[in-house]
């Protein structure tokens, strides 16, 4: 068990009505690999973030977290759904999100968010779990702020309180969609700093991101998406240096 | 010193009646608009089947009659239904049906299906983000609703359930004419006997204000702290 892989998609595939979005993705991770996944916008690399912990259910393909795979039926209308809600919330519990646009809980302050789901969900007692965060907002070096609310913290202090609230579930992999877009320029930085220090830590981590250096300096394996498809990828190097896809080509050169 | 005539203590009696069948309606309609929005946001076409007809009859009908359906024909239908289980079982079940009940249950009813569409929308406004975010930590759908959805929820419905109540307790008044002692009640008969309406319902009016500027100031304080964590102007 021990180094069994934290995350392993197989042939995903997700339809929107007509739309096909994915077109058979497949993805294995190592402990503490960081995965980096670009691409334009449209390309679907959100969605497959979003099938990787259920908030969209892939039309086709198989999950496999840490072992164990996710089970699927169908719905009276014929459309696959998660066969065991449980089973989704034990699976979401080891796979914490940070979403785009923080969706920190507006009407809890910091602390409140990052000790709910620890002792909600995980079942972990009161004082440890607010021991814990306090632990994780010393981390991300907003441990003055932890009774602010959302709204009265700038971009980056909330985006870094929502790191928190994520290593606060302990998780075996970290989910990250686009971190940092919401961000004004200047707050850029300090997140991308903190994602750093947790990628040095060996946390298993998957980003879908569009600054370049960031996937080229931290992760351990790029995946460059395409309509759907995965158009090139491995080592920040082969990807970057010498890709093989035109696309991969097209996509890098700046055009101004 | 105003002179209630010696009416003074059965007005107040009757405030008090006022009081507790609006408190009761209140509860009662906030848990059917409690019930009654999610099930008309629901994925289940039953659910929404059932919720639209009721918000629709209700809000389509005079309250007066509903009220006066109610208390006659609602005692009409027990007693039919208690002949038949006589006949058929032999059970003896008959109840009366009580004037201040029936003011509850209606009022109840009628502004459930108002609080059905006030909290409707309150919900519709919560952040899809913020509901994605829960689920994504693993919550269970009840665990969703009541720390997430239900607070932020609130935030949006107060100035609509403020108004609600405002107008519930007015509608209370229509309980005086299904034979309920309330305040109103109280003051129609001392008006007549001593032909003094003014006289009666003038402190009957101001009463009624009383409570609604009251609850209106309550509501104000209530808003401000169900706003905390929102930057106000921006």
């Amino acid at each position: 068990m021990a180094d069994q892989s934290p995350l392993i998609c197989r042939d995903i595939h997700k339809t929107f009505d007509q739309l096909e979005v994915l077109k058979g993705i497949s993805l294995e991770t190592r402990k503490g690999d960081v995965v980096s996944l670009i691409g334009s916008s449209g390309s679907g690399k959100s969605t497959l973030l979003r099938c990787i912990n259920l908030l969209e259910t892939p039309t086709s393909g198989d999950i496999i977290v840490h072992g164990d795979p996710i089970k699927f039926t169908t719905n009276r209308r014929g459309e696959r759904i998660p066969a065991d809600n449980k089973q989704v919330e034990l699976i979401r519990a080891k796979l914490s999100m940070v979403f785009q646009s923080f969706n920190l809980w507006s009407h809890m302050t910091v602390l409140e968010n990052i000790v709910e789901a620890p002792i909600h969900v995980l079942k972990v007692p009161k004082k440890e779990a607010i021991e814990r965060a306090e632990a994780y907002l010393n981390k991300v070096g907003i441990y003055e702020r932890k009774d602010y609310y959302p709204a009265q913290m700038s971009g980056g202090q909330q985006q870094r309180a929502a790191i928190a609230r994520a290593l606060a579930m302990e998780p075996e992999v970290m989910l990250f969609d686009e971190p940092t877009s919401a961000l004004d320029p200047e707050l850029v930085g300090e997140v991308l700093k903190v994602m750093q220090s947790l990628a040095e830590e060996g946390r298993t981590m998957i980003v879908v991101t569009h600054e370049m250096a960031f996937a080229r300096d931290v992760s351990s394996q790029v995946l460059f998406l395409h309509q759907g498809v995965i158009e090139e990828q491995g080592t920040p190097e082969k990807v970057f240096d010498h890709p093989d896809s035109e696309r991969m080509k097209q996509f890098l050169t700046p055009n101004f | 010193m105003l002179d209630l005539k010696g009416y003074g203590p059965a007005l107040i009696d009757g405030a008090i009646v006022t009081l507790e069948l609006a408190f009761l309606s209140l509860a009662l309609s906030v848990v059917l608009g409690l019930i009654g929005a999610p099930a008309k946001l629901s994925q289940s076409r039953v659910a929404r089947g059932i919720a639209t007809t009721y918000t629709t009859l209700i809000r389509g009908v005079p309250d007066l009659v509903m009220m006066l359906l109610f208390y006659y024909g609602g005692q009409v239908a027990v007693n039919m239904l208690s002949d038949y289980i006589w006949e058929a079982y032999e059970i003896d079940f008959f109840f009366q049906f009580d004037p201040f009940i029936s003011g509850v249950v209606t009022i109840g009813l009628i502004f459930g299906a108002y609080m059905t569409e006030t909290f409707r929308g309150a919900f519709l406004a919560v952040e899809t983000g913020q509901i994605e975010a829960a689920r994504a930590y693993g919550f269970t759908r009840l665990h969703t609703f009541r720390r997430i959805m239900l607070p932020q929820m609130l935030r949006h419905a107060l100035p609509g359930l403020g108004n609600n109540w405002q107008v519930l307790l007015k509608t209370t008044a229509l309980v005086s004419i299904i034979g309920l002692t309330d305040m109103v009640r109280v003051a129609e008969e001392a008006a007549k006997a001593e032909r003094m309406p003014f006289h009666f319902f003038i402190p009957v009016a101001f009463v009624y204000l009383a409570l609604t500027a009251g609850s209106e100031l309550f509501i104000k304080w209530l808003d401000k702290r169900a706003n905390v964590g929102v930057v106000q102007g921006g």
